[in-house]
């Protein structure tokens, strides 16, 4: 298939692990950030071509997962309302909130949809106009231009009984924590290439300076995933920190202007609760006020809802790097993709139902 | 070191979710938990997609199954040709010939006549092209909206080869795992359907009778094990019931295992892994060795076993678990899904 096989070609696949292990002297810890690299890392058994030096962790960088507790509290709420037209992505269903999770609002009547995008909410908000429809819209910079321009379409065309319950995270500032954190082990990063097609790279060239880290914005097939740990190799050995692009075919420095600017008519950037992290300023989007009219949370009135995340689960120190999936007591055994404890182990980007899935069966 | 207590599990024993019905890990609960500690028996503790039991001397094969396939109508087939179907597969897969089949319809107020009778014409054409006779039924009529247009549930009785004692338990270190096609087409076909999804080339669902090609593969070999078709789950959950029933390991190569273009192409866009996607008219074989080059060959001249092939082997090593060896020389494992595959957001 093309635009695919290519990047999927074993031989290219075993030539840049090749060059990683000529390349490589010392030990090195290296963090993919974003959930679509780790589930290639995965699925393809890349870990097994590296050499033992090259240590992976695997970043916060699945929406699902780290989406807070109370947000999803706070959709199930809304879902469970008569009336209401729940309209998600698809694994954000199984996301348990603290007592419940959308699933199960399904089974008692609730009407959840699964969409694809969020412009397929708009069209189920204009063929049901006595309904209220609610998008729950979650995510990183990625998704973010598409809900973006959801909101800002419901408000053109005039659609009151759309809303969207708003979640959205970004990149720099997990990035900036994990960094700043006196524990870091991660001496290089993987960014994510598609949040990076939508913004650019210039916030992680910022990063770069300010931590003498080097990053390399990274794709998701297996060769884009091993060429970028063989450029950050290649920085580390030789001592060198910058921002570098493997991804070129989709990213650009400065990014998608048009996105951006969708983005920034109706969200403002502003603090974040990130589930399994905590509290990380000026983290996410919210809505801005001339939207509130579409903002589920002011038009449901659940802003207020709040819930403590368990303090008992270890994924805060999983997403940081600072633990494996396995070190938790709980991993596959009273914490499974079919009974999951902590988010990580929810969606199948999640670190922890990744390592699930996909564990080597040497480990 | 911080000693980690994660909270007790989230129970869900209350209510029965979608995913109960996905063929995954939460389907064999229902069944452990719920059905087997009721009902068991020692044909239906054997866990087999059809009951072979004995009268007078005779061995019959019966099966049942339901069908609630959304839309009714979809490239290749419908809710009636894939009733029929689905149970002859069932009893095929047990090594039985396929004879008698019943047929209840459960129908919801204010569904067109004309529907129906196009199914009904359906389910006619495939029952003679897998030589079975609908020979009983019963119509049930619910009302508007207590149902989703029609819902089909055929049974089917057989008779078992003299001498043949196939079984999913059956599979023993050594044995090939054969593979009749390419994975994926009915559910993908579905799917894309649903989510009215316009691909450059219509995926058609492979539903089909397997008979044909049992016939073929049991006339060329005595070591076949075990034969099963990899339906609602795809052929990653029907290999692990295969691994954790016999107790083996079974591994597989991924480049062995065909899945047509325009499936794989999909399976990119909806975040989803062929490995999990329903298929409705292909079949896994577990064969002594000795006999899979044959095998192969004698299914590769039935039209519905063109792309059959030897897909991995069964080992000693890793019981109960799945297996594969990537493209590049790599080792995931293929495990069973809890429920329903849920499309992934980036």
């Amino acid at each position: 298939m093309k635009y695919l096989d290519e990047y999927r070609d074993a031989r290219v696949v075993r030539a840049l692990a090749t060059r990683i292990r000529a390349r490589i002297t010392k030990p090195w810890v290296l963090m993919e950030i974003c959930g679509g690299q780790t589930h290639t890392i995965m699925r393809y058994g890349l870990e097994e071509l590296l050499p033992p030096e090259v240590e992976l962790v695997h970043g916060p960088g699945c929406p699902v997962c780290v989406t807070p507790l109370e947000v999803i509290d706070r959709a199930i709420e809304i879902a469970s309302q008569p009336g209401v037209i729940f309209v998600s992505y698809g694994d954000m269903l199984r996301v348990p909130g603290s007592r419940s999770d959308l699933l199960r609002v399904k089974a008692a009547g609730g009407d959840l949809r699964i969409a694809y995008s969020p412009m397929d909410a708009l069209q189920i908000a204009r063929d049901h106009p006595t309904r209220a429809v609610v998008f729950f819209g979650i995510g990183f910079e990625t998704t973010a231009p598409a809900n973006a321009t959801a909101v800002w379409a419901a408000k053109r065309e005039g659609l009151a009984n759309f809303s969207m319950l708003a979640s959205h995270v970004l990149v720099p500032p997990a990035i900036r924590l994990i960094l700043g954190s006196p524990a870091n082990r991660v001496q290089g990063f993987i960014a994510p290439g598609h949040v990076c097609a939508v913004m650019g790279y210039s916030e992680y060239q910022e990063l770069t300076e300010e931590f003498h880290v080097p990053i390399v914005v990274g794709g998701f097939e297996p060769v884009d995933v091993l060429e970028a740990i063989a450029m950050l190799v290649d920085q580390l050995e030789s001592g060198r920190a910058v921002t570098e692009n493997q991804y070129v075919r989709s990213v650009t420095e400065a990014g998608n202007r048009a996105a951006q600017q969708r983005m920034s008519e109706v969200f403002e950037i502003s603090d974040h609760r990130w589930r399994g992290i905590g509290h990380i300023p000026a983290s996410g989007y919210r809505i801005r006020d001339a939207y509130a009219a579409f903002d589920a949370d002011r038009v449901f009135d659940t802003g207020q809802i709040r819930v403590e995340e368990p303090a008992e689960c270890i994924s805060a120190l999983v997403l940081q790097g600072l633990k494996k999936p396995a070190d938790c007591p709980a991993f596959g055994t009273h914490c499974t993709p079919q009974q999951p404890l902590g988010a990580s182990m929810v969606s199948i980007e999640g670190v922890c139902a990744a390592y699930h899935a996909y564990r080597r069966h040497t480990a | 070191m911080t000693v980690f207590t994660c909270p007790a599990p989230i129970g869900n024993r209350d209510t029965v979710l979608l995913g109960h019905g996905s063929g995954g890990r939460l389907s064999a609960e229902l069944l452990r938990e719920v059905f087997l500690p009721i009902l068991a028996n020692p044909v239906l503790c054997r866990l087999e997609d059809q009951a072979t039991v004995e009268i007078n001397g005779v061995r019959l094969a019966f099966t049942t199954d339901s069908f609630v396939v959304k839309p009714l109508f979809f490239p290749g087939g419908d809710i009636g040709s894939l009733s029929v179907n689905g149970t002859v597969n069932d009893l095929a897969m047990g090594g039985a010939k396929p004879l008698f089949l019943s047929s209840a319809f459960i129908l919801e107020e204010g569904f067109a006549i004309d529907d129906l009778r196009r199914i009904t014409a359906s389910m006619a054409q495939a029952a003679e092209r897998a030589g079975v006779a609908i020979v009983t039924g019963d119509t049930k009529v619910v009302e508007k909206g207590s149902g989703d247009g029609v819902y089909i549930n055929t049974t089917g009785i057989g008779l078992v080869r003299d001498g043949l004692n196939l079984s999913a338990g059956g599979a023993r270190p050594g044995d090939a795992v054969i593979l009749s096609g390419a994975i994926g087409d009915h559910g993908i076909c579905i799917l894309t359907r649903r989510e009215g999804l316009e691909l450059d080339t219509a995926i058609e669902s492979d539903t089909a009778p397997l008979h044909s090609l049992v016939d073929a593969i049991l006339s060329v070999s005595t070591g076949v094990r075990a034969m099963r078709d990899p339906t609602r789950g795809g052929l990653a959950s029907t290999l692990n019931e295969i691994a954790a029933q016999s107790g083996v390991g079974i591994r597989v190569e991924e480049q062995a295992i065909p899945v047509h273009d325009t499936v794989r192409g999909a399976c990119e866009l909806l975040g989803l892994d062929p490995l999990y996607v329903a298929n409705e008219g292909k079949l896994v074989a577990i064969v002594a060795a000795e006999d899979a080059d044959a095998v192969v060959a004698a299914m590769r001249t039935d039209s519905l076993g063109r792309d059959a092939g030897i897909i991995g082997h069964i080992t000693e090593r890793d019981p109960g678990m799945v297996t594969m060896r990537t493209a590049f020389g790599t080792t995931r494992i293929v495990d069973m899904l809890a429920g329903d595959q849920l499309p992934r957001i980036c």
